[in-house]
């Protein structure tokens, strides 16, 4: 028997890639922002400093630095909180030292970055995609993070929310790297109806506080947590620490603790890898992009198409763990790939790693602040 | 064992292994001592209680003590408890600190967090030193005091932690020192009480870094010296003004009526759910 | 009643200087279009450092199906609220393209063939010279066939404060009349494929 037909409570709205965000968060469960202003990324604080406190419990705070920022949000994921923040290029890079510390103490979070023209000030209002081997490897010390990108405003809404979802599921920051394209393109998207969006939230433990280890292996490798106050008293650190959360220079503990945070992600790789494969079945050549340039991509790989040649386009969404296998695919099966990026050569330097030689890597890249356009894709993918 | 060691020991982590980190002659066990007797006399659940910590040897206090801990990074802690305390305001949220973790590298917080009158409690334990990472000068070395970074004198002037704090808008400031056991206790158990950001500077002497660069042969000597140097309030403003150049003096210096606020936000979001 | 029209990447310039209002007029004409007259819409801005003056311009693509690419790549319509920005865009129009200025701030059009109403006049007109751009939306509202002035209406009410509300639809009216009365065959001048 069917079951009873519900109406469904989508709606639309006219929104920025940014208000996406926000949307995102809030449908993820995000009762907490704390940040500090920044172009481009600013309108996901101002409309978190709206919404947030009509919520239950809801709080935005504006710190004092982004330093700050970061740190307030740890302790708030600490205190059980759902929390994020957002920052910008010169933000993100003071943000580094929260970030390892929260990948040590397997705190959750979500950190948006939307990327503008840099080093340093660089270009505050110009789009650029020189964030991403930051995003991988910005923090000091050997660490898994797991980076998305999101490339139009409804995709901002569904990666924010997968943002969450992973790093609830996997203790563990999450780094969302938009540019300044998508947070300042306003589209139409649709707000799922909150019933039929997946949400997941970080286990606590049901064992008796004298039993609970807070960095106990087990198999997913993740260890339930407890929000402060709720009777399982133990220590966070950020010096390697044993089960008990107590600093260690053992190397076996050590190695036991590298070990599990490296394996908590890669053995979900699977679940944590996505890509779109568009117009990929017959692909000769295949351009792999990610962010606003795959937007551009997929429109040259159109009008390619239309001119007969057999163009696909592989879109990364997870950009670290870098999706290996998703791009083995199409090195094994497009004699040329192309990779236009809006930086020197960050994702194209994983993509020859992996590629070792097999096939052609055409590099395309742009760093004058300009998103790099179809017609310039296209003139590649001619060129062959 | 003395009644008084039973209450510490209750309030110690056993599953840590001892022993601590701190020297002989440090002041920092006598704070954690005091710290357990003022959550003690104020009957605060130990679940309730939140130890952060920054970095530094201050920043090693936490682990021993049964409560929720939490050890940040170098002079961020503040940071960290404004996201605890705001994200839970039923939670009693200490902060301890060592006087490079709070104004050096984290002065920036420290005056923002005294602006927004958040209810903490912050302990800042000064001993004019940089000691774990081996002695070098911090922002409260004395003027002409030497370390292993000021080889020839200390060349700046100190910082005056209290001083820093109160105008800033703390809207609780309060000096005291190890010596004053009784005194240091009434001092945290008010900032814990405090509705608003209560900080208690507590003078706490590093004779492994600081006493051996700076003549003081002994431990002993040292906190003599820290004694005799120590004046309360009232006393100091009757000192005639030659006497009052070197005082350590302690005290209350700002005791204010306030609302914190992790309070104030529970208010607007009342009004604006129209709950009342 | 006009009907909906299939658009397939419809380009449109906003354009002008920093404080003239051409992101909010991009916002609503964007928000009728997407969500009253359902079309897909993708607005992209570019603005400088300064919050009054300097170069302001807010792009629209308007299609039918989903739009891959956001940014403008050949326009059909180039509004120019600004003579600075008149002479910078033009060169993006197709050749099949339209240009609109506000004959105000624009005095020597790169053409002989646009549409000119004097928009900051007539918005000093209807009382405040900061609504030029919704006198401008009205005159828009008018050329272009796909867009209802029943939908821009609406989307106005929802994103212009209450207490302004009043004034802008009185410069909305006053631009939707004028350009109806003085260009009253432009509608039906678009070559749509």
């Amino acid at each position: 028997m069917a079951a009873k037909s519900r109406k469904k409570r989508t709606t639309e709205i006219f929104a920025l890639g940014n208000e996406a965000v926000v949307e995102g968060a809030l449908l993820a469960g995000c009762t907490f922002y704390a940040g500090y202003p920044i172009t481009p990324s600013t309108e996901i604080a101002e409309e978190m400093s709206a919404r947030l406190p009509r919520l239950r419990g809801g709080v935005f705070i504006q710190m004092e630095d982004e330093i700050a920022g970061l740190g307030a949000v740890i302790g708030a994921s600490l205190a059980g909180r759902k929390a994020m923040t957002a920052t910008s290029g010169p933000g993100f890079s003071l943000m580094q030292e929260h970030i390892g510390y929260a990948c040590i103490t397997e705190v959750p979070l979500v950190l948006a970055n939307v990327m503008r023209t840099g080093p340093s000030t660089g270009m505050p209002t110009s789009p650029a995609q020189g964030d991403v081997q930051q995003a991988r490897w910005g923090t000091h010390g050997d660490h898994p993070i797991i980076v998305l990108s999101a490339g139009d405003v409804q995709e901002c809404l569904h990666m924010t929310v997968t943002a969450f979802n992973f790093a609830e599921k996997y203790r563990t920051p999450v780094i969302l790297l938009l540019d300044e394209v998508t947070a300042h393109t306003r589209e139409k998207i649709t707000l799922p109806d909150p019933d039929d969006t997946y949400v997941f939230s970080r286990l606590t433990p049901s064992m008796p506080p004298e039993w609970y280890l807070p960095y106990e292996d087990n198999m997913r490798g993740v260890s339930p947590m407890p929000p402060l106050g709720s009777g399982y008293r133990y220590h966070v650190t950020g010096l390697i620490h044993d089960d008990h959360g107590y600093p260690t220079s053992n190397p076996k503990e050590v190695e036991q603790l590298m070990q599990r945070l490296f394996r908590k992600i890669d053995q979900f790789f699977y679940d944590i890898q996505m890509v779109d494969e568009i117009m990929c079945e017959d692909a000769e050549i295949c351009v792999i992009a990610y962010g606003c340039v795959a937007r551009a991509a997929e429109l040259a790989v159109q009008q390619a198409r239309e001119r007969g040649e057999k163009a696909g386009l592989l879109k990364l969404k997870t950009l670290f763990p870098f999706p290996r296998p998703a791009v083995e695919k199409m090195i094994r099966k497009c004699p040329t790939l192309i990779v236009p990026e809006m930086n020197m050569g960050q994702m194209s330097r994983e993509i020859k790693r992996v590629n070792n030689g097999q096939s052609k890597i055409h590099t395309l890249n742009r760093v004058d602040g300009q998103i790099i356009t179809p017609g310039q894709i296209l003139s590649r993918i001619l060129k062959g | 064992m003395a009644k008084v060691t039973q209450l510490i020991h209750n309030y110690l982590r056993h599953s840590k292994r001892f022993p601590h980190v701190f020297c002989p002659g440090c002041g920092h066990g006598i704070v954690l001592g005091s710290l357990i007797r003022s959550v003690h006399s104020l009957g605060l659940a130990k679940d309730d209680v939140v130890l952060v910590a920054g970095i530094g040897c201050s920043g090693r206090i936490p682990v021993y003590v049964d409560f929720n801990s939490v050890h940040t990074t170098h002079g961020r802690a503040l940071t960290f408890a404004t996201g605890i305390k705001m994200a839970n305001p039923r939670l009693t949220v200490i902060v301890i600190m060592g006087d490079g973790d709070a104004l050096s590298i984290g002065g920036n917080h420290l005056i923002h967090a005294a602006r927004r009158n958040i209810g903490l409690a912050a302990l800042v334990l000064n001993n004019h030193i940089y000691g774990m990472t081996g002695g070098q000068s911090s922002c409260t070395t004395p003027l002409g005091s030497y370390s292993t970074t000021t080889p020839f004198g200390q060349l700046e002037e100190e910082f005056d932690i209290s001083r820093v704090a109160k105008v800033c808008g703390s809207s609780f400031v309060a000096r005291t020192t190890v010596m004053q056991a009784r005194h240091m206790d009434k001092m945290i158990s008010t900032a814990i009480t405090h509705p608003g950001f209560g900080m208690v500077e507590i003078i706490s002497p590093c004779h492994t870094q600081f006493g051996r660069k700076n003549r003081f042969k002994t431990s002993v000597d040292m906190y003599r010296w820290l004694q005799k140097k120590s004046v309360s309030l009232d006393k100091f403003q009757e000192l005639p003004p030659e006497k009052r150049k070197d005082a350590v003096v302690t005290g209350i210096f700002e005791q204010k009526d306030c609302i914190g606020l992790e309070e104030k936000h529970a208010r607007m979001r009342r009004e604006l759910r129209g709950e009342t | 009643m006009k009907k909906d029209l299939r658009l397939d990447r419809f380009e449109i310039r906003l354009s002008g200087l920093g404080g003239q209002g051409i992101l909010t007029l991009g916002r609503i004409m964007g928000q009728a279009l997407a969500l009253e007259h359902g079309y897909q819409v993708a607005q992209t801005q570019s603005y400088g450092p300064e919050a009054r003056g300097g170069a302001s311009r807010c792009d629209l693509v308007i299609s039918s199906q989903r739009i891959s690419y956001p940014k403008t790549i050949s326009l059909d319509l180039l509004v120019a609220l600004g003579q600075e920005a008149c002479n910078k865009y033009f060169a993006h129009l197709k050749p099949e393209g339209f240009l609109l200025v506000d004959t105000f701030h624009v005095t020597q059009t790169p053409t002989n063939i646009f549409w000119g109403l004097p928009f900051t006049q007539m918005a000093r007109k209807v009382g405040l010279v900061q609504t030029a751009n919704i006198v401008a939306l009205g005159a828009l509202t008018h050329f272009l066939p796909f867009m209802h002035a029943s939908a821009v209406r609406k989307s106005l009410r929802e994103i212009l404060p209450a207490k302004i509300m009043e004034i802008n639809q009185k410069a909305f009216n006053a631009g939707l009349n004028r350009a109806k009365k003085e260009y009253q065959d432009a509608p039906e001048k678009w070559k749509f494929f």
